[in-house]
């Protein structure tokens, strides 16, 4: 078994486990080019440059399409593509500041359609994940990531592994709900390395009880 | 008199403000004060029951401001308005011209006048366009109300949801091109797009999931969660201080997603509400509802 027929397996295992919808059976009551043309009718001028948010990529027309269970072909060419997009910091430093993490983690807005392009953009990383045990609004669509650097006893091999995860989640596992930040843009480099920081500073409230 | 139609509630209004602040105080404390450090189940847990209280606590049909909408909405659809001065009673919800009672618990339906499958957004426009000539520039201008705007659209929509409620979801899906539109919109359910790869699934998939402190309901199968959110729009919305229909939340879902603002009342909002009517179909409408 190659290590990624073992992710597979693996990552098959957690998205059974998440995804209720799970089991792969997409039924194709309806034709992609009908599909299309409802989202052109109901998306007919976006405003410059937000095309790009309405047409999808090949990865998230796999996932849509599979409901987040893309088969075992879709699933290794998901993989290798994303992987092959993570950019890590010049310098290998994959740590930043962590109290600039905490905000990037705290920020819910950037990106909107009412939001100023100049204005605040967070990861919201606090809709999903419980992080600060001091922080009690904390969303349970992702796991708890409280002490998640103490856990792991500040490895810097696990440090790259988070910087990777948050700069693209799916070249860890194809279809994760979490977005791809550092892939699609999102947020900066400079941003993933300090919420990176606030996940594995030893003084940051995440690794503290 | 149907459970929580016609309730005319001027001069409540501010003290259900007054209301709602110390309500909200309330709950912030006894967050607070119930929560012992690091047992974050017993914290989810005391946390979860706390919302659940304020959210009863807000659904008092004799408090909620939306009923001016109702009223509003009825006298909308009773005067002669647009150049042909004749009001909406010639217009047909799909239970033949004038009928408003129990029309909105079939919508989205097909009209064969109109060979297209409707919701009750596009059905008012093309009514006030065909039956009345009215402004329409005006009226989609005005869809969603704000601060000194009044939206004809979201009181319309108020008086004829008003009209069904207490009563059960039975949209048909007899027609062909109804049936299209729901598998369509079971695809745009599931579609993800944009900078955050969200699509209406990434939060509304699992049961018992919430974004922050919000309870998030799974609108992936049918049954109660469905029920209960779709049989609750249109709503009061306290945060927004105004009444708003499903189309403005979907609107909003889409807003959050990252997505461009969907056209008003096309058709893939229609395919949605479709999907998401059929998923609660059997569930209560009691509308207006009021909401955090």
């Amino acid at each position: 078994m190659t290590i990624s027929h073992r992710t597979f397996a693996a990552a098959a295992l957690i998205s059974a486990a998440l995804v209720s919808v799970a089991s792969g059976q997409q039924t194709a009551k309806v034709a992609p080019e009908t599909i299309a043309a409802y989202v052109k009718n109901t998306w007919k001028a976006p405003a410059e440059g937000w095309q790009a948010r309405v047409d999808q990529d090949q990865t998230q027309r796999i996932c849509s399409e599979t409901r987040n269970s893309p088969g075992k072909g879709d699933f290794e060419k998901i993989l290798a593509r994303e992987v092959a997009s993570v950019a890590y910091p010049a310098d290998g430093k994959v740590l930043g500041d962590w109290k600039a993490g905490e905000a990037v983690a705290q920020i819910g807005t950037g990106g909107q359609f009412s939001d100023k392009a100049d204005g605040p953009r967070g990861g919201n990383c606090y809709a999903c994940h419980q992080m600060a045990a001091k922080e009690l609004s904390f969303g349970t669509l992702g796991p708890s990531l409280l002490e998640y650097g103490k856990i792991r006893k500040y490895a810097a091999a696990d440090a790259k592994a988070a910087y990777a995860k948050i700069y693209n989640a799916q070249s860890v596992l194809p279809c994760s709900n979490m977005p791809r930040f550092g892939h699609n843009k999102f947020l900066t480099e400079q941003q993933i390395k300090d919420v990176t920081a606030y996940l594995f500073d030893p003084e940051s409230p995440v690794n503290k009880p | 008199m149907r459970i929580g139609q016609r309730l005319s509630l001027v001069s409540q209004r501010t003290l259900l403000c007054k209301r709602l602040t110390l309500l909200c105080i309330g709950l912030l404390m006894s967050i607070v004060v119930a929560i012992p450090k690091g047992q974050a189940q017993q914290a989810a847990d005391a946390t979860e029951k706390e919302i659940e209280r304020y959210r009863a606590m807000l659904s008092d049909p004799f408090a909620n401001p939306a009923f001016l909408n109702v009223d509003r909405g009825e006298k909308l659809w009773t005067t002669p308005r647009g150049t042909k001065n004749v009001s909406l009673q010639g217009c047909d919800l799909g239970e033949g011209p004038g009928k408003v009672d129990g029309a909105y618990a079939k919508l989205p339906r097909y009209f064969t006048d109109a060979d297209r499958v409707m919701d009750l957004e596009q059905r008012l426009l093309w009514c006030m366009e065909t039956v009345q000539a009215v402004d329409m520039k005006d009226v989609i201008k005005r869809r969603f109300s704000g601060p000194g705007v009044i939206s004809d659209m979201e009181d319309l929509v108020a008086y004829v949801a008003n009209k069904s409620s207490g009563m059960k979801f039975a949209a048909s899906l007899a027609h062909p091109k109804e049936q299209e539109m729901h598998a369509v919109g079971e695809a745009m359910f599931y579609r993800r797009s944009a900078v955050m790869d969200f699509s209406c699934a990434t939060c509304h998939s699992d049961d018992g999931k919430r974004i922050r402190l919000q309870g998030l309901p799974n609108l992936s199968k049918s049954g109660k969660n469905a029920q209960e959110t779709m049989g609750s729009w249109p709503t009061y919305r306290v945060s927004q201080s105004q009444m708003r229909t499903m189309q403005h939340r979907l609107w909003d879902c889409y807003r959050q997603m990252r997505m461009p603002a969907p056209d008003y009342a096309s058709d893939g909002i229609t395919a949605l509400t479709i999907f998401l009517t059929k998923q609660a179909e059997g569930g209560d409408i009691l509308v207006p509802s009021i909401k955090r």
